[in-house]
């Protein structure tokens, strides 16, 4: 059955949500329960039967803004089977509601741009929702150029309205105007009035940005578009290419992550309570049973906690990567016994100190950069040269306990590999991971010379996203 | 298209008489009767509720601490004049304790009082005597299908419980029924509205996630935030409110280890009142932000930030 619905289910599957077949069930049963002309309510409900994960929610949001932008239901028949009747229409750009809006538009489009600003802050100032959409569409139709029939997903289009606004200013502005308003003006009222300011534009950005996708799905239909909107889940971010929306949306994912890993963890351990049987006890045990050993009795495990020691790439290319990797390992440290970081550029410097006695990580891994001694030469990555510093100095502190993780891309640069040190380093550790930030099919690539130290790790794992990254430290363990 | 609704579906699977009628007839009443139990509610909140009635589905409701998730549980009971059945789940929590156990005294007694005559057959007879439901200690949940009066059920934070016992629910949420091997299917004799919270500090099964509508409270926006504020704080003014709420909006946006829970919100708010504060200055924040923040390095922080100090008051 072709359907609205389950396309859009489709589109949410495609972005990595799990939507099980009972939860599509559920979404069309409470379709047909509520009032289905309430787009907010309709939203609300896709979103209470196929997302069940706080994180999926602005991916699932962003689908259904898409989806169901510029469509509106007068009965469950229209949700159920809306693509047949809908994307003609939908494909011309004359639906119902898109030649309200266009109207509305039309009207205010002679405004001059000293107008338009004018309106802008007015309804800025005054919160006006109502005002505050009008001014997006028309800022929209006056700076965006919007180009019909190109297939792209319209970040371009809001960098152009919003450099035009020039937001800043205005923020300012509104800033100012509401310090005014207050009765004192200390430092307290004055970061106040910088928040209210601050989030009243963040409101208008949410709401160009909102009247540029809906053109964009007026102009190439909401399927292509999704396409082209569609983020991936935090967990699923590129690491390396992630841009600074979603490395804040990485940092935010981050904490909880760890937590869940180090609960899963600690259970995990508590659970597997059998340790070797323990002889001494059972014979002692057996003397109530005529000297029979029926009840076995087992020694209390000893905790295998590993002793882990990571050393990482910190130059500039994969520098993200080993701060979130530092972060994970050091915020589930209690799993481990030890855990000693050194981080190295084409020199190499232990930052362990930096995480004693900090309740959290990531105030120690912003350190790293200031006070880590990294850079003995030129700056550039020397995984030969580490790893030969790391040898002579620390080598003899390796017991059989140890587990050396390598963070880095192995872009050596062309220096000199040297990966007998590591064959050496492999010799006296437990085991030796390599956790590479970059896709399989660059490795070897270029100056990549992960081939070469291969050999001498246990695994050599791809460690693009965070998803990854928690399944190996999972089984690390 | 015209498939059963779910209430009748259940209702015959669980061999009801008649289809319990709907609670509510709309979110819009939903989020008025709320609000009449001091709980403000959004549209999200309020359709979800709808949907748990109409559709018969429990919910599961996640969120930072403190956002009023165990609170919405009690609201929807008081406003349907339900009473509220609460199992709090913590780890190493048991069948014994979720569901039913054994009232052995007892079966001890009857044994006992029954003793003289020693047959087989009387045998056969005392042990179906003894495992029947008058031997039974119900616990939340078996209490709460057994119920014949309204009743709200509450999991509370149930990803305090090992994923092994989760499994326990899985039937109760789904089939509304306790399967008691020595006695049978014990089936609902109502479709109770059920509600379990989730602090999120474990990933739950997909098992359990499958047969819940979610809902995600996160803190609430700056208008909400205000007119709870309004709400449950007697004798505030607007402009405190306002104020506090806009506080709390800031410190929220700072990288804190704990960010202001509502609930922590209406204590500040409350101490200001007992203060007589009519608006919040440098002096009374610096003061004050220990009730707000749990970790003093959350408190130096925000003092930094916000009042532009470097120490904050002893």
């Amino acid at each position: 059955m072709l359907n609205l619905l389950g396309d859009f289910i489709a589109e949410l599957r495609a972005a990595g949500i799990p939507v099980s077949m009972s939860e599509h069930v559920d979404a069309a049963r409470a379709v047909q329960v509520i009032d289905i002309s309430d787009r907010s309510l309709v939203k609300s409900s896709l979103g209470a039967t196929l997302v069940k994960d706080g994180d999926h929610m602005p991916v699932f949001s962003t689908a259904f803004e898409v989806f169901f932008s510029n469509r509106s239901f007068e009965s469950v028949a229209d949700l159920m089977d809306g693509v047949e009747a809908e994307s003609p229409e939908g494909a011309a750009g004359a639906s119902g509601p898109g030649d309200a809006r266009g109207e509305g538009g039309g009207a205010s489009s002679s405004m001059s741009a000293n107008e338009l600003a004018d309106l802008l802050y007015r309804a800025l100032r005054e919160g006006n929702r109502a005002d505050l959409r009008r001014a997006a569409a028309e800022a929209v139709t006056r700076y965006a150029g919007v180009e019909p029939g190109r297939p792209v997903g319209g970040t371009y289009y809001l960098y152009r309205t919003l450099r035009n606004l020039e937001l800043d200013a205005l923020e300012r502005r509104l800033s100012e105007a509401g310090l005014a308003d207050q009765p004192t003006s200390d430092a307290l009222a004055q970061r106040l009035s910088r928040d209210e300011a601050h989030a009243r534009i963040e409101q208008l950005k949410a709401e160009i940005e909102r009247e540029i996708r809906e053109r964009l799905v007026e102009d190439r239909g909401a399927e292509a578009l999704a396409k082209s909107v569609r983020k991936p889940l935090p967990e699923d971010i590129d690491v390396m290419h992630a841009n600074r929306d979603e490395m804040a949306q990485l940092e935010r994912a981050l904490r909880p992550l760890s937590r869940k890993l180090a609960v899963r963890l600690a259970r995990r351990r508590r659970r597997r309570r059998r340790g070797p049987v323990d002889l001494r006890h059972t014979v002692r045990r057996s003397l109530s049973t005529g000297g029979v050993p029926i009840d076995l009795r087992f020694k209390p495990p000893r905790p295998a906690k590993p002793e882990i020691i990571v050393i990482a790439d910190v130059s500039g290319s994969v520098a993200s990567f080993a701060r979130f990797t530092l972060h994970l390992v050091h915020a589930i440290s209690s799993q481990f016994s030890k855990v000693r970081s050194f981080v190295f550029v084409d020199g190499l410097d232990e930052v362990s100190r930096l995480f004693e006695g900090v309740d959290d990580p990531a105030e120690a891994v912003a350190r790293i950069n200031a006070e880590a001694d990294v850079v003995a030469f030129d700056g550039h990555s020397d995984y030969g040269r580490a790893f030969l510093t790391f040898h002579e100095r620390f080598a003899d502190q390796l017991t059989k306990r140890s587990t050396i993780l390598i963070l880095g891309d192995a872009r050596n640069n062309y220096h000199q590999a040297h990966a007998e040190v590591l064959a050496d380093l492999k010799y006296r550790a437990k085991a030796v991971y390599w956790l590479n930030p970059e896709p399989t099919s660059y490795w070897n690539s270029g100056d990549s010379i992960v081939s070469q130290y291969a050999p001498y790790c246990e695994r050599v794992v791809e460690c693009r996203t965070l998803r990854q990254l928690e399944a190996f430290v999972g089984d690390l363990a | 298209m015209s498939a059963l609704d779910p209430r009748e579906e259940l209702a015959k699977r669980l061999g009801l008489l008649h289809v319990p009628p709907v609670r509510f007839d709309s979110p819009h009443e939903i989020q008025k009767l709320l609000a009449d139990n001091d709980y403000l509610s959004d549209e999200a909140i309020a359709s979800v509720v709808f949907l748990a009635d109409r559709l018969a589905k429990p919910v599961l409701v996640e969120g930072p601490a403190g956002t009023g998730k165990t609170a919405l549980a009690q609201a929807v009971a008081d406003s349907i004049g339900a009473r509220l059945i609460r199992l709090q789940c913590y780890e190493g929590l048991d069948e014994s304790k979720a569901l039913y156990e054994w009232n052995y005294r007892k079966q001890l007694l009857r044994i006992q009082a029954g003793r003289p005559e020693g047959s087989a057959e009387e045998w056969a007879h005392l042990e179906e005597d003894i495992f029947a439901e008058e031997f039974l200690l119900t616990r939340p949940l078996l209490e709460a299908i057994t119920a014949t009066d309204p009743v709200v059920l509450l999991i509370d934070e149930v990803d305090r419980v090992e994923l092994e016992t989760e499994a326990l629910l899985l039937e109760i949420l789904s089939e509304y029924q306790v399967s008691i091997p020595e006695l049978g299917t014990v089936r609902a004799k109502q479709i109770p509205m059920v509600f379990l919270t989730s602090n999120n500090t474990r990933e739950l099964s997909e098992a359990l996630k499958r047969r819940c509508l979610y809902l995600y409270v996160g803190y609430p926006s700056i208008e909400r935030e205000r007119d709870i504020i309004l709400a449950r704080v007697p004798g505030i003014s607007a402009v405190l409110a306002e104020q506090i709420a806009q506080v709390v909006r800031s410190l929220r946006t700072l990288d804190l280890k704990k960010a202001p829970s509502v609930s922590e919100t209406l204590g500040w708010a409350r101490t200001l009142v007992v203060l007589g504060r009519e608006e919040i200055g440098e002096h009374d924040a610096a003061e004050t932000l220990h009730i707000l923040l749990k970790y003093q390095s959350d408190i130096e922080r925000a003092t930094k930030e916000l009042l532009g100090r470097s120490k904050p008051v002893a």
